[in-house]
Parts: structure tokens; sequence; C-alpha cells
């Protein structure tokens, strides 16, 4: 087994429904979709984003497309228009959950291809 | 038949570039999306300072981009951009295509979703500032139907705007299921322009063909409910499986079950064919019946926000950032201004992550910030409270931790205010009885 961060396993989107955040992770194949669906459980996401989301994290499947939805309650302050957060739609929690480290097979671990943004300086 | 459909906008305030390229590729129908929750809210505050207001102030610049395409009958314009006032979006419309000389073109005007007026029976709160249901896409393509052009309206669910070409041009019935769900989902891959053609892209986002020019999508639509996404030959962006399934799930909760006034649909039933040359074809959606109620969205005031920005150079940053936000909460208390929420964060630190950042991890390894910025922000139940509490800032540019550094040259510190916007249920028949379809030939 191996420890990597999510980041390096899948990608993200974030949106917002009233003080709903609904995020979305995207893995890259079918392993990884395996494995993210056998660690990420609601409670894991809702234990990682702490403070962030005061309310219930409810978890989703798409096999067709290897990805799992988390779709969590009370996470944006009171909703765009009342919340008092920088960002105030929540875009920057997908980022956030890419934070968290997962233990995946070798294999997966090996094959984690998310590649890093060449910085042009 | 293929209907080509064209997604020209997907918020307000969205480009009004990529949509020339939409309409030269040759479009059957241009669909203006422009409402998102926050919209409406910040529609809302238009309209307290003008009775006229509430609508999308750019709609008369898509008005004038596609009247050559609308004029020559290329093309019909749907559009959500009517607001909370779509009857001042229907006149202003009318007003630029008779600036423009135009004549014989039909515009309609969808009203009803307002229901403010049936506040007593939906128990609306006293204070409701707006009250709206997402309508589905019956009324526009009556519409349709009557021969209209344009067509304006207030709050339709996002992806029914798209739905209603498709139901007018292959005329499906309204409990084919299967068929209906897949025209939700064509709208919904449509609704958020950029964002399925390479924008906002979390795979390599850095390999979008000519990034400064990402192109707003087109479906191409068939009779049997599947259609192939694209984008305008010659354009930026890409449309792969990656982009179009980021979008596919993007806002929708339960994947399986997706909402919507005309059908729920089910994502996880479809195929994603990547075609190449950034086209995709999605097939196989299977749809049920809709929920038995409306989705209404009802904004209250919710107080108002004031916020400063306090910016410290190494050494310490985070130790001088942290005095700074104890001084503003300090002297908030010792003059007696009422705050009913703090919201601290500490830019350059863990501003945008918050407890997902390990600081004890920092700490171990002896990092500091190069910097950081706190913001501090406060919410207090009238304006000049929000703007009182901001007062004892200036105090710390030489009475303050030290080196307090500039974060800009915006000055402006005027509170805004907060509105509560929640999501309810309303019953169908009593939105239904108040819906309107109004054409007015130009």
């Amino acid at each position: 087994m191996a420890t990597i961060e999510l980041r390096d396993l899948c990608g993200v989107r974030c949106g917002d429904k009233g003080d709903i955040s609904d995020l979305t992770l995207f893995a890259d194949d079918q392993a990884a979709y395996e494995a993210l669906r056998s660690v990420l459980t609601a409670d894991v996401v809702k234990a990682h984003l702490g403070s962030i989301v005061q309310g219930e994290v409810v978890r989703y499947e798409a096999e067709n497309v290897w990805a799992l939805k988390f779709v969590c309650q009370d996470a944006l302050g009171g909703g765009a228009p009342r919340s008092l957060r920088a960002d105030n739609l929540g875009k920057s929690l997908g980022s956030a959950l890419l934070r968290l480290r997962v233990a995946v097979t070798d294999a997966v671990a090996a094959s984690a291809s998310r590649r890093r943004a060449p910085v042009p300086r | 038949m293929t209907v080509r459909i064209g997604g020209g906008q997907g918020f307000y305030g969205d480009g009004h570039e990529p949509v020339e390229a939409l309409l030269a590729d040759g479009l059957d129908y241009l669909v203006c999306e422009a409402l998102a929750e926050l919209t409406l809210a910040i529609l809302q505050k238009d309209r307290m300072r003008d009775e006229t207001l509430g609508y999308a102030k750019d709609l008369p610049l898509y008005v004038q981009q596609a009247l050559p395409y609308i004029a020559d009958g290329r093309t019909r314009f749907i559009t959500n951009a009517g607001g909370i006032n779509p009857v001042s979006a229907g006149r202003a419309v009318r007003e630029t295509l008779a600036a423009a000389g135009a004549t014989g073109i039909k515009v309609a005007t969808v009203v009803g979703d307002d229901v403010r007026p049936l506040g007593h029976q939906l128990e609306l709160p006293d204070d409701t500032l707006f009250a709206n249901a997402y309508l589905g896409a019956r009324p526009i393509v009556e519409a349709l139907d009557q021969g209209a052009h344009v067509v304006v309206t207030g709050r339709v669910a996002d992806a029914s705007l798209f739905l209603a070409p498709l139901v007018h041009e292959f005329r499906w019935s309204w409990d084919d299921w299967d068929r209906l769900a897949a025209g939700v989902t064509t709208g919904h891959l449509l609704e958020c322009s950029g964002q399925v053609t390479g924008g906002n892209f979390s795979g390599p986002w850095w390999e979008n063909p000519d990034a400064l020019d990402i192109a707003f999508p087109i479906g191409e639509c068939e009779e049997d409910g599947s259609f192939v996404l694209t984008k305008p030959a010659g354009t930026g962006g890409m449309v792969t499986f990656d982009t179009v399934r980021e979008q596919l799930l993007y806002e929708v909760h339960d994947p399986a079950a997706y909402l919507n006034p005309d059908a729920t649909c089910d994502f996880t039933s479809l195929t994603l064919d990547d075609l190449g040359g950034d086209r995709v074809r999605i097939s196989g959606v299977q749809g049920g019946p809709p929920p038995e109620t409306y989705k209404g969205l009802r904004c209250s005031p919710a107080g108002w926000s004031g916020e400063a920005r306090l910016g410290y150079p190494w050494p310490d940053a985070e130790a001088k950032a942290r005095a700074a936000i104890h001084f503003l909460k300090a002297k908030a208390e010792e003059r007696g201004l009422d705050v009913l929420e703090w919201h601290e964060e500490l830019f350059g630190l863990n501003g945008y992550g918050g407890p997902t950042v390990d600081l004890a991890e920092g700490d171990a390894t002896g990092w500091e910030p190069p910097e950081v910025i706190a913001r501090l922000a406060w919410r207090t139940a009238d304006a000049d409270t929000a703007r009182a509490v901001g007062g004892s800032a200036g105090v710390l540019g030489l009475s303050g931790p030290p080196a307090i550094s500039g974060v800009g040259r915006a000055r402006d510190t005027r509170p805004s205010q907060l509105l509560a916007v929640d999501a309810f249920p309303v019953a169908r028949d009593l939105v239904d009885a108040q819906v309107r379809v109004e054409i007015t030939e130009v």
C-alpha cells in the first residue's frame, strides 16, 4: 500500500445550491475509481473538511463516468449571498478535498497520473 | 433532422465574444442562461433601487449580436435574462429591435414565475424580497409554437430553456420521459457555456488549445434524444470525455435522480463516447416523471456585512495578522458595536483550505509563510454598525503589529447587504394558473 494525496488520483469540480456545496471527484480509470470508492466514505470527507461543513455529507456514485459525488449540507456559511466567506460560492472546497491523503494499492499509486502544471516564470 | 443549439451564456457577466463564433457556425437556437441563485439576489438589489430593473442589463447586447441571424430566419433566441422582471426585459428587447430598425420579429415574454402574489398561500415571510418558482419548458414551447423568434423568461429551470426547442422541433410527448430527460441533459451540458469546453477543467487545463478564446458549446440533437456536444470550428478550448463528464455532474446532487420541472434524469444511465475532434456523443439517457412540486426560491434580508484586509510580511506574519484581527474585534466590543458574526481568513496561510491545512506541520519544520493577508468579515443588523466596525482599522496603520502592508488600492469599505435565499416547494397548479405567454410583434 501507498499513501498519496487525492490530487494525484482525481480531478474535482464544485458547485453550490443554497447552503449546499456539491463536490465531485473524477477518477482517471476504473481502478482509481474503485480505490476512491473503497476509501472515501462520506464520513471520511466530512472529517477532513472539518469546520467548513457544518451539516451532513451524502455520497453518490456515478461509475459510468468514474465519479464520486459528495453533497455537503450547511457548507457555505449560509449560502452565497449570505456568506461572509471570501469564496462565498465554495469553488475552493474541492481543492481542500484534494489535500486529503488516502491509502491505495501500489498499483493504483503507480498509475496515479495527475500532472503538475508547468509554471511559466 | 438535426437541431443545433448553442449555449451562449452561463451567467450574468459572461463573455460576449464567443457568441459570435456560435452564431457564425450555424445555430437553429441560441440559448442564453443568465440566472444563478446569486444572480437573483444581485438583480433584487437593482430592483430595490429602480422598479424598472431586475433583469440582466446586458440582454440588449445579446439581441444586437443575434439580430442578423434572427432577422434572416436562421436562428431563434431564448433566454431567462428576464430575471425577476421579465416584463421590463421584454420591453428592453423590443426597444433594442426597434432601434435597430428590425421589423416582423415576434418577441414572447413568459411571466408567472413570480410567486410573491401567492405569498399568503405559500406562507412567505413578510420580509420576502423575491420569491420565484422554477418553471419548466412548456410556456417556451407554447411561444415557439406560436412563431416567436425571441423568447424572454424569468426564472425557468436552466436546462428547460434548452429542452423547449427540442420539444417544439421533435414534438416529443410530455410523458416521453427518456427523451425529455435527454433534452434536459443536453441543456444541463450547454447551460454553463465554457465550463464544458475546457473552462474550469481540473485536468491538464494548461493544455487547452488557444486558451485565451475558450469556445462556447453546441449541441447537435437528434429526434431520439441522443446528441453530440461540440464547438465551432477554429475556436479554442476542447470537448473531450473529461471536459464533458466534469460538467455532467456539476451541481446535480444525486446523479441518478437529477430533478428538473419537466423530467427526472438518471445521468448514471448514459454513455459518453469521445469521437475525437472535439465531438462527444451522449446517448442512452433514462428519465422519469418530474417532482410533484415546482422548486421555489425565496429571498429575505439577512443583515449587513463589512470587511477589512490586513497584510503583513514575514517574519511572524501569522502572529501579526492574528494580532490585527484581535485588535479589530476587541475595539468593536470596547465601542459596544453589536456584531452578530465574525469570519476570519488568513490568505497566504489557510485562507481557502481552512482546517484542511496542517499548520502544525509548518510549525514542526520551521516553515513560515512569506506573508499573510488577514481578511476579517463581520455581520451586523444594520449598515451603520457594519461601517463603524471597520472604522477601527485605520489605527492599525501606526499603532498595530509592525509593517502592515498594502493589499491594493481599493479603499471601498462600504458595507454590503446580505441576503438569505431558501428553496421551498410550490404546488404546480398555483403557479401554472398564473403563467402567461405574451407575444408582441416588433
